[in-house]
């Protein structure tokens, strides 16, 4: 017996409404994913029927989706249907649409997950932070990734949104290159090192100072519709960008939600205002108390994160915490940190926590940076100073959860 | 202890920009600071795309992609590395480095391409990939680290496996790397000398010639704990 697909997503949204308000009541879950996953099961179209009739703007890149889906949620006005939870797979937006039928939506997307819900949401702006590498026992290759951003966002498979893109990111403008639309961003991106080699052609990418090419000619786009030096310009408009959380990456995240935004028809100079106003993003970039400790709690995942965020601890000689885990949602394998330029931390006594602690001291060790192996956090001498406490993703939620605010 | 107080150990990092996926240069690092601990004056060289490559006492390959692996493997044929390592210099390869100093491998599709011949092994295409905890025993040594690759090397009658495998899959399952002269090769990628100190030791030992004096660091408890992680009881 077959039903009809409306009754079917009927059915379905009944399920993750019961599902999430279940989770909720016995405070066993946050009521996002499991009842996102159930109706997907029921429904396996469910996505697609609960994007349609809503202008959707989803956020995606390996660094600073959760921040920039704030932001576009924030920068918008009025009410906003958003996965803020940090649910970023299709069960998790699944779950944001059914608890609210609002008519704008900002979804934040995981890289891999992306061409299935364009394909399935038909988004009106694609956002594309930047590209490299992350957990790569799970998602293996940056390249390919490109490659698939790239089938889903041409022309060839029917999108028809647009394309907001980093155009200092290879991989990204690689990536965008095939859509019809496309507005480009000069945003400053200090990461290079995933993209040396060129996306098209593998040979050497020459950077300069503002601009890089390839021999092959697949080099920086020319045409700029956002631009983010000295100050923010967004199609030949000034845009007063003053934002509460700190950062140069969140500038750039910034610009990119603001033009986004402007794609929808927000002037940016409504969007900014809201923009500068976002204090807190998911517990992100506000102090924390445990145990007479001041935390600043800074989330960074992998090479490219850690590398902004190193730049941003102050340069005298106060200390450093540093967690990391190696759990499935971190990914297995901490190779990565020899990828990290830790050597900035000399001058600073960092204390490794976490899982993986003593990979981390071992690398802090060949880079030249005093260290302490911390076993037990306890025992760690209470500072008068706030203390800067870089953790990867679960080692993040650890500590979020161990603390309280300020 | 004989030792040549003004010798310069030069360790080049080949092609970082293309086979460096996997914090790969955290191997020439350890193998720099290791030996400077130990007096010797060494130099740490990392050859990018386009630049020549210099005489060197060990040269490291990483790991890459399969396009940056193609790449790398074709300017190396044409560069002046495999006569560097007949006139004696020491390599360090893994993963993809592993790959490319055999007969030929496999990338993209199964399309066959043809390697740097430096070694009697070659590299099909593995039916899954392999992502997970390497654990191997060489010789009265336990090696640990950590695989991704979708490999399956097949060595020569005359080639020496590097370790047994205890856990993981390494060339075949059985075996993994290769030992030949002064080549050294496994699929234990990024910073495997990290993990391994012993075997950071031994590599250097070999290229200077003398045994080094026993030290001791926080690599020392790491390998412990990574030991009892991964050996079977
Ligand atoms: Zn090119």
């Amino acid at each position: 017996m077959s039903m009809d697909p409306s009754a079917r997503n009927r059915l379905a949204i009944l399920a993750v409404r019961t599902v999430n308000w279940g989770s909720r009541v016995t405070r066993r879950g946050s009521g996002t994913v499991a009842g996102g996953r159930i109706g997907l099961q029921l429904s396996p179209k469910l996505l697609s029927a609960l994007a349609r009739g809503r202008t959707t703007i989803v956020v995606s890149g390996t660094n600073g989706k959760t921040t920039t889906t704030a932001m576009v949620a924030a920068g918008w006005g009025g009410d906003v249907t958003t996965n803020a939870t940090g649910a970023n797979m299709p069960a998790g937006h699944v779950a944001a649409l059914v608890e609210s039928s609002y008519a704008n939506a900002a979804l934040e997307v995981d890289e891999a997950w992306l061409p299935e819900v364009v394909r399935e949401v038909g988004p009106a702006v694609v956002v594309l932070l930047n590209l490299s590498r992350d957990q790569l026992d799970r998602a293996n290759e940056v390249r390919q990734m490109a490659e698939r951003w790239r089938r889903c966002l041409s022309t060839e498979s029917g999108f028809r949104g647009t394309v907001v893109a980093n155009a200092n990111d290879p991989l990204v403008v690689y990536a965008a290159m095939g859509a019809t639309n496309v507005r480009w961003c000069d945003i400053p991106t200090r990461w290079m090192a995933d993209a040396k080699s060129c996306p098209r052609c593998t040979l050497a990418v020459h950077y300069q100072v503002s601009t890089w090419s390839c021999t092959c000619g697949f080099a920086k786009p020319t045409t700029l519709s956002t631009t983010l030096h000295d100050g923010l310009t967004v199609d030949g408009v000034d845009v007063p960008l003053e934002l509460s959380i700190p950062g140069a990456f969140n500038e750039a995240n910034a610009a990119l939600a603001i033009t986004a935004l402007d794609e929808v028809g927000v002037s940016p100079l409504d969007a900014v205002q809201r923009i500068n106003a976002v204090r807190a993003v998911a517990g992100r970039f506000t102090l924390r108390q445990w145990n007479g400790h001041t935390l600043h709690l800074l989330l960074a995942k992998n090479p490219s994160g850690f590398d902004a965020l190193l730049s941003t601890v102050e340069d005298d000689d106060a200390d450093v915490w540093v967690a990391i885990n190696a759990r499935i949602a971190d990914g297995r394998d901490p190779s990565w940190l020899y990828d990290v330029p830790f050597e900035k931390l000399r001058g600073h006594r960092v204390w490794c926590l976490g899982d993986r602690r003593l990979d981390l001291a071992t690398r802090l060790d060949y880079g030249g940076v005093a260290f302490e192996v911390v076993n037990d956090v306890d025992r760690i001498p209470a500072s008068p100073e706030p203390v800067a406490l870089l953790a990867n993703y679960t080692a993040f939620s650890e500590w979020l959860a161990r603390s309280t605010p300020c | 202890m004989a030792r040549e107080v003004n010798t310069v150990l030069t360790i080049a990092t080949l092609l970082p920009d293309l086979l460096g996926t996997y914090g790969d240069g955290g191997n020439g690092l350890v193998l720099a600071q290791r030996a400077r601990q130990r007096g010797v004056h060494a130099l740490l060289v990392p050859v990018e795309l386009g630049q020549e490559i210099p005489e060197a006492s060990i040269y490291l390959l990483g790991g890459g992609e399969d396009g940056p692996q193609r790449l790398a493997c074709d300017l190396l044929s044409k560069s002046s590395f495999k006569q560097r390592v007949d006139n004696g210099a020491t390599v360090v390869a893994v993963c993809a480095g592993l790959q490319i100093l055999g007969h030929s491998f496999s990338v993209e599709g199964n399309d066959r391409y043809q390697g740097l011949g430096l070694v009697d092994v070659e590299t099909t295409r593995g039916t899954s990939r392999s992502v997970g905890e390497l654990c191997a025993r060489v010789g009265d040594r336990t090696l640990v680290g950590f695989e991704n690759h979708g490999g399956h090397t097949t060595l020569g009658p005359g080639i020496s496996p590097f370790g047994q495998v205890l856990r993981g899959r390494g060339n075949d399952g059985a075996v993994d790397g290769y030992r030949t002269g002064r080549i050294w090769a496994t699929y234990a990628h990024g910073p495997v000398l990290a993990l391994n100190p012993w075997l950071a030791d031994l590599v250097l030992e070999s290229v200077l010639g003398y045994e080094l004096e026993p030290m001791q660091s926080v690599a020392d408890q790491l390998y412990a704990e990574r030991c009892a992680a991964l050996s079977p009881r």
